[in-house]
């Protein structure tokens, strides 16, 4: 079923129309209401008046999470805080997180985003999905719950901690749909097996997403629980879930292009290259009000075609992602920087600035072992301290990245040094 | 009456103590006894021998993380209930013990390995009831 057949049906003609439009319309909106855009366009000498469409969008300069850092935590806010009656938030690279905001406008533009790609999955008003993302900050749970209402769905808010809850309600309610990451799919159908539920449920189809995952971790969902599986794509900066998502074709994810343009460009060189190549994906929110970005650079690799899809949809789909051009990992769907890592450790007196993360998938849930060197002079003889010492670090990181962590202490120089570009990474998780 | 131990911290890993037991015979170091707790990450493995700062040295340059912490040894007499004796002794003085191991030199000598919480009122409670320890000089001549 197509949710919204003008919008995502339209030919390409009228859609770069509309995206003219828009465009036009937004840059005037950023540029009079957000004085750190103000400034940047000015450094770069363009006005509103210079953007006369989509084919003029590359003289604007590009956004990054750097920008949102440095403005933290209100200052690229178009919309003044009386019209703002959201906020969500997410990993910034070092202390302090990215926060955006959104309009009631922005709410229901999010709330239509979601309704098509829940029915791209099949998903209609008669299914009943229970949403176990988590809820609060992260845009996952509430992005799904809304968009799933908007479709008028009957919507389970269980958000996440409890999966012997949640394989219980699957059944009790015939819950007929999920929205949740992949891997935490992956882990579900191993409790629902485990407890011979597999052939009580009525699931047929799962909305996944927050985390990378792959062709083959899509084939062994849709297997063990007999659903189709679809991948949705977001990021906070943009709106949350439900920037792109697979048709039942699964042949690449559409863009609701009318409210996001997108662009792929060379991550090094920064300039566009053609359909069907991979570079970084960029997006420019054309309709946002409460925190419209300008050419975000989302840093996740991908390839781009506009070419018509076999389900009818003319909107332009990205391929499956091929990795990121910078260093965030993703962890059971939270965003970590090895720089988060490494800010929280400056303040651990009793450890030296060598450290390494160990990333690694068990049971289909990601774990994440931080092994850092003590400095001597903290050694103690007793194991008691010893365990102090790992409780006080595990505090620190749980308190910065969100995400429980292992702490591994090591001896000094135990841990490799690197001769040019420091490692700090070492994933063990085939995502890509 | 205290002497010095010798604790050194190892990750849990394959031929890490021989690492560590290499460095003190290529230096010429006698261990007198050794005691090693162990959790699933790392040991901590706890040596008197009869040249502690040298071995504290050599272990330091060959990047162990290594520190010496001041234990009693106290010799416990061959006789049933002794250590039991000391024990009590002690516990009456309502000093914690965080950790001990036996040392044996001689057949008909036997020596505890002890680390307190408080060390110098330990040392006292063990000259009143006249309990022998042995000093570093002792140590030294093993």
């Amino acid at each position: 079923m197509i949710w919204n057949e003008q919008m995502e049906c339209m030919s390409r003609e009228e859609m770069t129309k509309l995206q003219d439009e828009r465009l036009v319309k937004l840059v005037k909106y950023v540029y009079d209401n957000v004085e750190y855009y103000r400034n940047k366009m000015d450094k770069c000498g363009v006005k509103p008046e210079d953007i006369k469409g989509i084919c003029d969008i590359t003289k604007l300069p590009y956004t990054t999470k750097d920008d949102l850092r440095d403005t933290y935590p209100f200052g690229l806010f178009a919309a003044p805080h009386s019209d703002i009656v959201r906020i969500h938030a997410s990993s910034g690279t070092t202390g302090k997180a990215t926060v955006v905001g959104y309009t009631q406008n922005d709410i229901d533009m999010w709330s239509e985003c979601v309704a098509r790609c829940m029915s791209m999955a099949g998903v209609t008003k008669d299914d009943i999905i229970q949403v176990a993302y988590g809820y609060g900050l992260f845009t996952g749970g509430l992005g799904a719950h809304y968009g799933a209402e908007r479709l008028g769905a009957m919507v389970v808010p269980m958000s996440t901690g409890n999966s012997k809850k949640l394989t219980t309600m699957m059944v009790d309610f015939g819950a007929t749909a999920i929205a949740c990451t992949p891997s935490y799919l992956l882990h579900l159908s191993e409790v629902l097996r485990d407890e011979g539920l597999i052939d009580k449920i009525k699931l047929k189809a799962a909305i996944c997403g927050a985390e990378p995952w792959t062709e083959k971790m899509r084939h062994e969902i849709e297997t063990r629980l007999n659903i189709t599986a679809h991948d949705i794509y977001g990021l906070s900066e943009i709106m949350g879930p439900g920037v792109a998502c697979d048709c039942k074709e699964h042949a690449g994810l559409h863009i609701c292009e009318d409210y996001f343009y997108p662009e792929i460009i060379d991550a090094k060189t920064l300039e566009p290259v053609s359909d069907g190549e991979t570079g970084e994906l960029v997006f420019t929110t054309l309709t946002k009000e409460g925190i419209p970005l300008i050419r975000y650079r989302t840093k996740d690799l991908t390839s781009i075609t506009r070419e018509k899809c076999k389900c009818g949809r003319t909107s332009a789909r990205i391929s499956r992602f091929k990795g990121r051009s910078d260093d965030m990992l993703i962890i059971r769907g939270v965003n970590v920087f090895p720089s988060q890592v490494e800010a929280a450790l400056i303040n651990v007196e009793e450890v030296t600035p060598h450290y390494m993360m160990i990333v690694d998938r068990e049971n289909n849930l990601d774990s994440l072992e931080i092994q850092v060197e003590v400095d001597s002079k903290y050694y103690t003889d007793e194991i008691k301290g010893i365990e102090k010492l790992t409780k006080k670090i595990a505090g620190v990181i749980q308190s910065a990245l969100g995400i429980s962590a292992k702490i591994k202490l090591m001896g000094p120089n135990s841990l490799k040094r690197s001769e040019g570009k420091a490692v700090h990474v070492i994933d063990n998780r085939k995502l890509y | 009456m205290t002497v010095n131990q010798v604790s050194v911290f190892i990750e849990n890993r394959q031929g890490r103590l021989g690492e560590v037991l290499n460095v003190l015979k290529e230096n010429d170091v006698n261990i007198l006894s050794i005691s090693l707790a162990d959790t699933t990450e790392y040991g901590l493995l706890r040596l008197i021998v009869n040249k502690p700062e040298h071995a504290k040295d050599v272990l330091l340059s060959a990047g162990f993380s290594t520190m010496l912490t001041e234990v009693l040894i106290i010799k416990v007499p061959h006789v049933a209930g002794a250590l039991q004796d000391i024990l009590s002794e002690i516990a009456k003085a309502n000093i914690s013990i965080e950790y001990m191991y036996g040392l044996s030199v001689e057949a008909n000598d036997a020596s505890i390995v002890m680390k307190t919480n408080q060390l110098n009122e330990a040392c006292n409670v063990l000259k009143n009831k006249n309990i022998g320890t042995m000093t570093e000089k002792e140590i030294e001549s093993l």
